[in-house]
């Protein structure tokens, strides 16, 4: 059973009207379960789009979107993934902990148990001294990182995220890789996750997804292979080699 | 040493390096600075206004002096007696006596002045608290059916924006004629009172609507993705994100409704004939102005006291409620 089962999905969007965008072409893809999948292109070509048809927050105009071998509908109304934005998204009128237990509230967990899992999940992403704290007072690598807890708490087997450490220094970034790795290790989670770094895109995955532009398409997979990373995989040759390819593959598509 | 506890502290000293300790002595410091942060700011906040206060009197009673040394009543100087008001004690009454006014006992009455109007501002603010949580529910309500069906805010705005230029004292005596003939329908009897109400009401929801609208439509589309990604149903979105996120626009817009509910309530009272209010007794102390100046100031000055008094509780309810100010969605 796949994970995801995309087949032959397009989005038009605004069909009919003059502000009509053909943002998808055709995509195909297959996900399996544990995979981590990073889906990389150029500005505008459909990753946010695909990542929302996976989640069911938009439908494709044609084609079908499977999660875990059932609709994408289903699947997000059995609340099947977790979800992290480019923004953290955080509400600011709830602090850290409330907010890792938004999900957990509406899944109807009880009170000592939501508290129990907060508590776990900020000792996953190191935020324990926080707790209490609003969001406002976090740094946005801070910020990132509790959406991040959020969207593991209630232990998905699916991960999206769309450019979570976009807006993130390198150091904190590189930091950010490695406990998300670490987390996908330890959950066994699926992750498709949007990067615009070819590095980053590398560096986490089992396979890289490079689309067109838009209308976006799948131009390219590429199996990465690495075994487990560590800091010295960020200087290894067969790393470099990866990178290479990647951006090779990427220059063909913008051409 | 009443226990060792104290004394551990003491011990510890400021270079500490237990990283747990030196938290905990860091977080109470910031809890001391907040607590006194709050008491010098109420602190200054009183003290401003009373000096604002005593500025005005000074102005009022140094205007009047000036006027009564160049006697304007001989000349008719451009400004003072002709723009401005005569300073005699009919037009301008000593500020001394206005607030003696407050511990006059009037004739035919047993009680201080004070009293009396503290007792008709109790029944003003009645009618217009109940007219404001009507307003309150109403508006909210209105927003909430606007947020959700955009046609309806299309279809429905012009209206709710033309029903606040229906002039006020015109509504106010059909409101109470028909309270009394018609509004039989209730479970309760109607009052008097309650057709003022219904004025404070018609000034409440109006700016609890439109910046209700405001608020509930605040949450960005990724606030809204998110409760989506989860199912949340609409009660659940309604609870966890849009009412939360609205809650500085309403309070805003609470503020403004608390002030102009009793304003509406004073006029709807003049109006309307209502008796047992402020509205009723600044009318009665106009009529007897002549014999009797400084009590029609010191029923106005009533009235501008309930109007900061129900500001203020506002201000004190959304302290409660959302804690800082300015809190929304983050990016
Ligand atoms: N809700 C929408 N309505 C209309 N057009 C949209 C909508 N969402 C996306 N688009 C269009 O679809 C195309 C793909 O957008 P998408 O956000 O998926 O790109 P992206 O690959 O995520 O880009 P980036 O890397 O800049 O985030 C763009 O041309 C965009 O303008
Ligand atoms: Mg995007």
């Amino acid at each position: 059973m796949n994970a995801i089962d995309i087949r032959g999905a397009t989005k038009v969007f605004n069909p009919g009207k003059s502000n009509q965008v053909e943002a998808l072409a055709e995509i195909d893809l297959a996900v399996e379960p544990g995979e981590f999948i990073t889906l990389i292109g150029p500005s505008g070509c459909g990753k946010s789009t695909l990542l929302r048809l996976i989640a069911s927050l938009i439908s494709p105009s044609t084609g079908t979107v499977q999660v875990n071998a059932k609709p994408a509908e289903q699947a997000r109304l059995d609340r099947d993934y977790g979800m992290a934005f480019q923004t953290a998204g955080l509400f600011d009128w709830r602090t850290v902990t409330k907010n890792i237990e938004l999900p957990l509230e509406l899944m109807g967990w009880s009170k000592g148990n939501r508290r129990r899992r907060a508590a776990e999940m900020l000792e996953l992403v190191k935020l324990s001294d926080f707790s209490k704290h609003h969001p406002s007072e976090l740094s946005g690598g801070m910020q990132q990182r509790v959406a991040i807890a959020r969207a593991l708490a209630f232990s998905p087997s699916l991960l999206l995220m769309d450019e979570p450490f976009g807006a993130l220094d390198e150091m904190t970034r590189e930091h950010m890789q490695d406990e998300l790795l670490r987390i996908w290790k330890e959950t066994g989670t699926t992750v498709v996750f949007v990067t615009h770094s070819i590095p980053e895109a590398v560096y986490l995955s089992t396979r890289v997804v490079v689309m067109s532009p838009r209308p976006g398409t799948i131009a390219s997979t590429i199996g990465v292979g690495l075994g487990d990373r560590s800091a010295a995989t960020r200087d290894d040759p067969a790393f470099f080699r990866k990178v290479t390819e990647v951006r090779t593959a990427l220059r063909k598509v913008e051409e | 040493m009443p226990n060792t506890h104290a004394g551990a502290d003491m011990g510890i000293g400021a270079e500490t390096d237990d990283p747990l300790v030196r938290e905990h002595r860091i977080k109470q410091q910031a809890a001391q600075e907040l607590r006194r942060d709050a008491v010098v700011r109420i602190v200054r906040q009183t003290v401003t206004f009373v000096v604002f206060l005593g500025l005005l009197a000074g102005l009022y009673t140094g205007y009047k002096a000036f006027g009564q040394a160049i006697d304007d009543r001989q000349h008719d100087w451009a400004v003072v007696g002709s723009v401005l008001p005569r300073t005699d004690d009919l037009n301008m009454p000593p500020v001394g006596e206005i607030f003696g006014q407050f511990l006059e006992t009037p004739g035919g009455q047993n009680q201080i002045y004070v009293k009396i109007l503290f007792d008709e501002a109790l029944f003003t603010l009645r009618e217009a608290f109940a007219g404001f949580m009507v307003g309150l529910v109403i508006g909210m309500a209105i927003a909430l059916a606007l947020a959700q069906w955009r046609r309806i805010e299309q279809g429905l705005l012009p209206y709710v924006i033309a029903s606040q230029t229906i002039p006020l004292i015109a509504i106010a005596p059909i409101i109470v004629i028909w309270g009394r003939k018609n509004f039989d329908v209730f479970p309760w009897e109607w009052q008097d009172w309650m057709s003022v109400s219904i004025i404070a009401t018609y000034l409440t929801f109006f700016p609890v609507a439109v910046n209700g609208l405001r608020g509930l439509q605040s949450p960005r589309p990724e606030n809204q993705e998110l409760m989506d990604s989860y199912a949340a149903n609409w009660v659940q979105t309604l609870w966890r994100l849009r009412l939360p996120a609205s809650l500085p626009y309403l309070f805003a817009a609470l503020k403004i409704a608390a002030t102009a509910s009793i304003v509406g309530a004073i006029v709807g009272e003049i109006s309307s004939g209502v008796e047992g209010g402020l509205g009723r007794r600044i009318l009665r102390e106009a009529f007897n102005y002549t014999t009797g100046p400084d009590r029609l100031f010191a029923s106005v000055l009533g009235a501008a006291v309930l109007g900061i008094f129900v500001f203020l509780v506002v201000t004190g309810v959304e302290r409660l409620v959302v804690g800082r100010q300015d809190r929304g969605a983050t990016a």
